[in-house]
């Protein structure tokens, strides 16, 4: 052997030995692995409505109270809390050892500032400041809310499930102004970010509490105990789908959210891994069309539109799989305390094409802002183009990208100058529960979400809604408002679908709740 | 030299000013609006209205361009609109794998591509020269994402080798970064080994039809002194200007491969940012692309002097 080939081999045999020997290390802490189902793209979940800012939230923060599997609202940060003889005063005891990251104490400082930030932002938060005559710390532990009118949703507000949510920060923080971002991650939550590992666009790093302390009841949903179950929990956002299910299969990480329905059938026969719902609510898509421009400023259209739906045409385009769909007739989401199919109306192309005809439809061109990004969203707006030509009306889709789309459908001009006509959405189910909250029934013009309808009479039963602390009765107004809007159609709701993710048979103890949550996951070796 | 050096310098700052100011033009132009994203799906109006004013986007177009150029008189970049992180703090965490995948990359292609184009050109016609040909063909004509994914079914899921994505920082270990990258860097080695092939073959073709190679034959000299020292080095000019074009456009960033392997580097950061609307970045990211497609022209002029001594600066 000359020297020459023997410096050969041994420059090949290190070269082999770096790339695929796998990395050296010591005894590896315990790492949950995730492909969110999206980006975080900033970290402020009251400035942020986005799911994914929510999520990082649940990971980082407590609640004062928390939804439960039976969607009742539990105590969470809370030990006691009562409620004065005529309903107007609330007072809240913090349980014992609740601490931030920063090593400080909670304090009931903390709460008064934390929720007014929220107020600010969120809707079902304007409304209980709305109706807030006085909220303060009664001493270190206790919090007074101070009603001006007896206002029924008061624990419904503070226990939502969903965006925004009445997370607990530091007083120091959230004294910042609600339209500002926060910079600074600390919390109480089961789980500490490490600003320094966040890559935004690919990795955010969490580690275990090792403060936190537990509810001693058991877990349920969102409340009861909760724990970190392991070191670590990493969010590998992987924007590609196929990326992320080769990632799945290979053991690199251990959950797949929002996996694509075209790939359930790819990891069915793999022993390694299962599909479970991401959440337990599901999701309700809509559709949206804007109540300001023609032709859908014309209630007669929008009632054609009830008639053009039949869910279970949409639902089929998007999932082969029907225990995945649900063909649900109602507003508001089945299962969920105010469902009722009350005026429920059935297909009917032929009343459809009617009422267009009675609405003397001229022909306006309907402007679909079709976001090909994502997967519902286009197979649904694909969908409903085809059955509203089915119909007679003059569709113009125009396909963009989410962040087009977002920023076109703010605009209120007609559609010769960069208007619009309908988007479709898919708002998880949380959003969709009762009238108060609801995101699509609101109907108080330009307050309303995009496409902003305007119905005395809906906002006037909202407003009793809030007012009622009668379960019987509220039930008796989310019916009403239901069969309001089956004349005033504000949205037309194009069926539930049950998120889906993978994930890898190590894992154990995976919380059923109405949003994705980490604590409590345990992971095998 | 140094002359000319500076006067290509000074030329540069122009061509930069030119493009952050048209940059900044078109990226007002396009639609779409960051407040919206940040306030969210579910935000009204008029919350999207206050976000709007928080951050500056209800100031003229004018005022907000003086802005940003007074900030970058400074050396400030600004901050991300969404997570509030510095710029500079965002593209520092994506040079690493950037500049690493585009180096080996490079290596990998001229290891493969020069040799073979070297090859063919002294076989033209024969079975190897096609051989390598339809190999360029091919490397050329396959799209990066269907290579990528073959690559990652074989060499990942099937035998386990590699990792099917995701990149493991050098401060873990110069070896499972590079393991990291290995797959990458042959998806993309392949379309630029391809493109440096034909560039190699085409120029060898041509010097080898020149009377001095006649003469180095006549001299009696071998077919390697011949190729290597008389042939390679007269081609090494078109060579480099490929190499140096392809490197810029490595480090510009290589959206589709950094999306099928989940390398979080500059291509993926600058898609990111513009369906985001995250003009700060954006604008950042542009300036810096800029200057390296600037930095690379003038090493590969400047190459020019090590391989023909004619070129006088």
């Amino acid at each position: 052997m000359t020297r020459r080939s023997m410096l050969k081999g041994m420059a090949l045999a290190l070269a082999a030995g770096l790339l695929l020997s796998p990395a050296m290390g010591h005894a590896q802490p315990s790492v949950l692995r995730v492909r969110p189902f999206g980006d975080l793209k900033a970290i402020d979940p009251i400035v942020n409505s986005d799911y994914m800012a929510r999520n990082h939230g649940y990971m980082v923060y407590d609640t004062l109270f928390a939804m439960d599997e039976t969607l009742a609202i539990k105590p969470q940060m809370v030990d006691s809390f009562q409620t004065s003889a005529d309903g107007l005063t609330w007072t809240f005891v913090l349980r014992d050892g609740l601490k931030f990251h920063d090593g400080a104490a909670v304090t009931a400082a903390d709460v008064v500032a934390s929720l007014q930030r929220w107020g600010q932002r969120d809707g079902l938060g304007q409304q209980l400041f709305a109706n807030t005559a006085d909220i303060k710390a009664a001493d270190d532990k206790t919090v007074v809310l101070t009603l001006k009118n007896q206002w029924g949703l008061v624990l419904d507000a503070l226990g939502k499930p969903s965006s925004n949510v009445p997370f607990i920060m530091p007083a120091r923080i959230a004294r910042l102004p609600a339209t500002e971002s926060l910079t600074d991650p600390v919390g109480s939550g089961p789980f500490i970010m490490k600003k320094d590992e966040w890559v935004p666009g690919s990795k955010v790093v969490y580690v275990r509490n090792p403060d936190y302390k537990p509810r001693a009841d058991a877990t349920s949903g969102m409340a009861g105990a909760k724990q970190a179950g392991v070191d670590r929990v990493e969010w590998l956002y992987m924007p590609d789908a196929q990326s992320a299910l080769n990632a799945l299969q290979a053991g690199e990480i251990d959950i797949f959210e929002e996996m694509p329905p075209d790939m359930l059938e790819l990891v069915a026969r793999n022993p390694k891994i299962r599909v479970q719902p991401q959440d337990t609510l599901a999701t309700q898509v809509v559709f949206r069309m804007n109540s300001l421009q023609p032709p859908f400023d014309n209630p007669k259209v929008r009632q054609a539109i009830r008639y053009m739906v039949d869910q279970s045409v949409f639902l089929a385009a998007y999932v082969d799989d029907p225990k995945l769909y649900k063909d649900c007739p109602s507003f508001y989401m089945c299962g969920s305390p105010y469902y009722t199919d009350a005026g429920w109306v059935k297909q009917d192309l032929a009343k459809a094409r009617a009422l267009l005809k009675e609405a003397g439809y001229k022909g306006e061109p309907v402007v679909v802002l079709h976001g090909t990004e994502a997967g519902i969203t286009n197979t649904f707006s694909s969908v409903a183009e085809q059955l509203m030509r089915d119909i007679g009306l003059k569709v113009e889709p125009q396909a963009m990208d989410w962040g087009t789309l977002t920023a076109r459908r703010t605009s209120k001009k007609a559609m010769n100058e960069g208007g619009w006509s309908l988007f479709i959405s898919a708002p998880t189910g949380a959003d969709m529960m009762d009238p108060l909250g609801h995101l699509g029934l609101r109907s108080n013009c330009d307050k309303a979400w995009f496409g902003w309808p305007c119905d005395d009479q809906i906002e006037k039963l909202r407003g009793e809604f809030a007012m009622t602390p009668d379960l019987g009765k509220r039930k008796e107004i989310a019916k009403a408002i239901q069969l309001r809007a089956e004349e005033t159609v504000p949205y037309v709701p194009l069926g539930q679908l049950s998120l889906v993710r993978g994930v890898s048979t190590k894992l154990s103890d995976i919380p059923a709740a109405a949003v994705p949550v980490y604590w409590n996951i345990k992971k095998a070796n | 030299m140094i002359g000319y050096l500076l006067r290509r310098i000074l030329a540069t700052v122009p061509v930069l000013l030119f493009v952050a100011v048209l940059v900044f033009l078109l990226l007002q132009l396009t639609p779409g609006d960051p407040a919206v994203l940040i306030a969210g799906d579910y935000a009204t109006t008029q919350q999207i209205e206050a976000i709007r004013h928080q951050l500056g986007l209800d100031r003229s177009i004018l005022e907000q361009l003086a802005g940003w150029f007074a900030r970058l008189a400074r050396g400030d970049l600004g901050v991300s609109i969404f997570s509030q992180l510095p710029v500079t703090t965002l593209i520092g965490q994506r040079i690493e794998p950037t500049l690493l995948l585009s180096l080996y990359t490079v290596i990998l292609s001229i290891a493969f591509a020069i040799p073979l184009g070297v090859v063919a050109a002294y076989r033209a016609g024969g079975w190897l020269d096609r051989v390598v040909m339809g190999f360029a063909v091919m490397g050329f004509s396959t799209p990066v994402f269907v290579v990528g994914f073959l690559l990652v079914y074989v060499f990942a899921l099937t035998l386990g080798w590699f990792p099917t994505q995701g990149y493991v920082p050098v401060a873990e270990g110069w070896g499972a970064a590079l393991r990291s990258l290995t797959l990458p860097a042959i998806t993309l080695a392949l379309l630029y080994a391809a493109l440096l092939a034909r560039v190699t073959r085409a120029s060898m073709l041509e010097v080898l039809a020149e009377d001095y190679m006649r003469t180095a034959h006549a001299k009696g000299l071998g077919p390697r002194p011949v190729l290597m020292r008389h042939a390679l080095k007269n081609t090494a000019v078109a060579i480099v200007t490929v190499i140096g074009v392809g490197v810029a456009a490595l480090l510009g960033g290589v959206v589709v491969t950094e999306t099928v392997f989940n390398i979080p580097g500059l291509g993926r950061l600058t898609a990111d940012a513009i369906l985001r609307r995250d003009y700060p970045v954006v604008q950042g990211l542009i300036l810096l692309f800029a200057c390296i497609y600037v930095v690379i022209n003038l090493l590969v002029d400047l190459s020019y002097l090590l391989f023909d001594p004619r070129i006088r600066y």
